[in-house]
């Protein structure tokens, strides 16, 4: 069935300099923690990064910029972290910034088979330059095409030996679209049950995922708020 | 009161008067910062669905200490509960629900309006970028669009203007601009001023917006 690894070492092993990965989250909330430190062990340069977020200084993907194995990120929301705007502005980091829905869109389209669509998001703003406008009803839309990825990294609550995955809360986020859009995906797990889960349950089904890890997560809070 | 009560009670009176556009029934799609704050002014006779495009249909209040989970934030990152009723769901499908024009409204804040409806809130020139995040799909798919911010910038010079200086985040999207001077609505024919703010004369209001202003007969004066 699915390889299952014991150790982040050998799950990131084939991921190689210049290959492009996608990575789940939203801010900190449902990244693979382990995987993207076993990644920045691994020392793998030169990669694309696709991902809403870029992390923050000393946690998540923000660990992979501070030591450079970044070449491009592509995401929609980079304001959290200070190194970045530095390797920004000196020109070491090339960025793509993409309105999040049509990052989520393009990312599910990579990998539903549909090379490209129309969005209206972008329409009549800088993003719209050199990009093919049609109208529909009289509305302009812009094409946009499908992301995929040679490596996803993904993370869920539970998973069953067969792939299965169920997220917890909002750490779903962009995880399931880039399981499924990724040439391998790669599942950090809270919990592997013995037990297949439930079939209604489960929001990525096995058929995306190619190997599994089961991964503690530290689950930093980026802006806790509480109420008296 | 020092300048920092000042300001955060001139934020309180916008936020205010921007819990008036919900009505009960309502899906709301509230923008980071100011927006944001217009959560904690929605009457308890109201029944509004809050939406965070991180994918939760349902924000409920902010957590206690033992409610607190780092797996449950908003879209400004903030740790939240989920109210009863509530749903999760995936970026995508949170984004075919906005895109798809199932949310009633959405409250969002602005650097600079035009006085056709241009938005322009997500970068400055020669300042690092930091991201759109949502805002360039949300404008195009909530049903109606209200954007809140201070009449004017920090130098005193307007922010609705007839044409925007900085790159924009969607043409002719805003339905309706609420700052603390003013209720202006994007109209066919330009802005319509609605109503003014206490403390703010008619002629004030025309003096510190660059666009054209027109006057609703049903002017409301001194209405927040």
């Amino acid at each position: 069935m699915k390889t299952i690894y014991s150790s982040f070492e050998q799950a990131v092993k084939e991921i190689h300099d210049g290959a492009t990965i996608m990575v789940g989250g939203f801010g900190l909330v449902g990244i693979p923690e382990n995987l993207i430190k076993a990644l920045v062990e691994s020392k793998v340069k030169d990669l694309t990064v696709i991902s809403n977020n870029c992390g923050v200084d000393d946690w998540g993907l923000g660990l992979l910029l501070k030591d450079r194995q970044i070449k491009k990120m592509v995401g929609s929301y980079v304001g959290e972290n200070k190194e970045f705007e530095r390797q920004v502005l000196s020109g070491e980091l090339e960025v793509e910034l993409i309105p999040q829905g049509t990052l989520a869109e393009r990312i599910r389209a990579g990998g539903a088979g549909i090379p490209a669509f129309y969005t209206p998001a972008g329409t009549g703003t800088p993003l719209a330059e050199g990009v093919e406008v049609r109208e529909f009803d009289g509305k302009e839309y812009l094409l946009q095409e499908a992301l995929k990825a040679d490596f996803s990294l993904v993370r869920a609550a539970r998973a069953d030996k067969y792939g299965n995955l169920i997220y917890r809360k909002t750490a779903q986020n962009f995880n399931p679209m880039i399981a499924a859009a990724g040439k391998v995906t790669i599942a950090e797990v809270e919990n592997l049950e013995d037990e297949a889960l439930h079939p209604e349950q489960i929001h990525t089904p096995g058929i995306y995922v190619q190997s599994l890890i089961k991964g503690e997560q530290e689950k930093r809070v980026e802006r806790k708020t509480v109420r008296n | 009161m020092g300048k920092q009560a000042d300001k955060a009670a001139v934020r309180e009176k916008i936020a205010r008067r921007a819990e008036q556009e919900i009505e009960s029934g309502f899906y709301v799609n509230l923008g980071i910062g100011m927006p944001t704050m217009v959560a904690n002014f929605i009457q308890d006779n109201k029944e509004v669905v809050l939406q965070s495009e991180n994918g939760l249909l349902g924000i409920g209040k902010y957590p206690t200490e033992e409610e607190l989970d780092p797996d449950l934030i908003n879209a400004g990152k903030e740790t939240v509960t989920a109210a009863p009723g509530a749903s999760y769901f995936s970026s995508a499908e949170s984004f075919a629900m906005i895109r798809g024009g199932h949310i009633n409204l959405a409250i969002l804040g602005g650097m600079e309006v035009s006085e056709k409806g241009d938005l322009a809130n997500w970068m400055i020139p020669g300042k690092m970028i930091k991201g759109m995040g949502g805002a360039m799909d949300i404008v195009h798919g909530a049903q109606k669009i209200v954007i809140i911010m201070d009449h004017v910038n920090k130098h005193g010079e307007p922010k609705i203007l007839k044409e925007c200086s900085l790159p924009l985040t969607g043409k002719g999207v805003v339905d309706r601009i609420i700052t603390d001077r003013a209720v202006i609505d994007v109209e066919e024919n330009g802005l319509l001023l609605v109503e003014t703010a206490k403390g703010f004369t008619k002629e004030e209001i025309v003096e510190s917006t660059e666009a054209e202003l027109n006057i609703s007969p049903d002017l409301k004066t001194e209405a927040f």
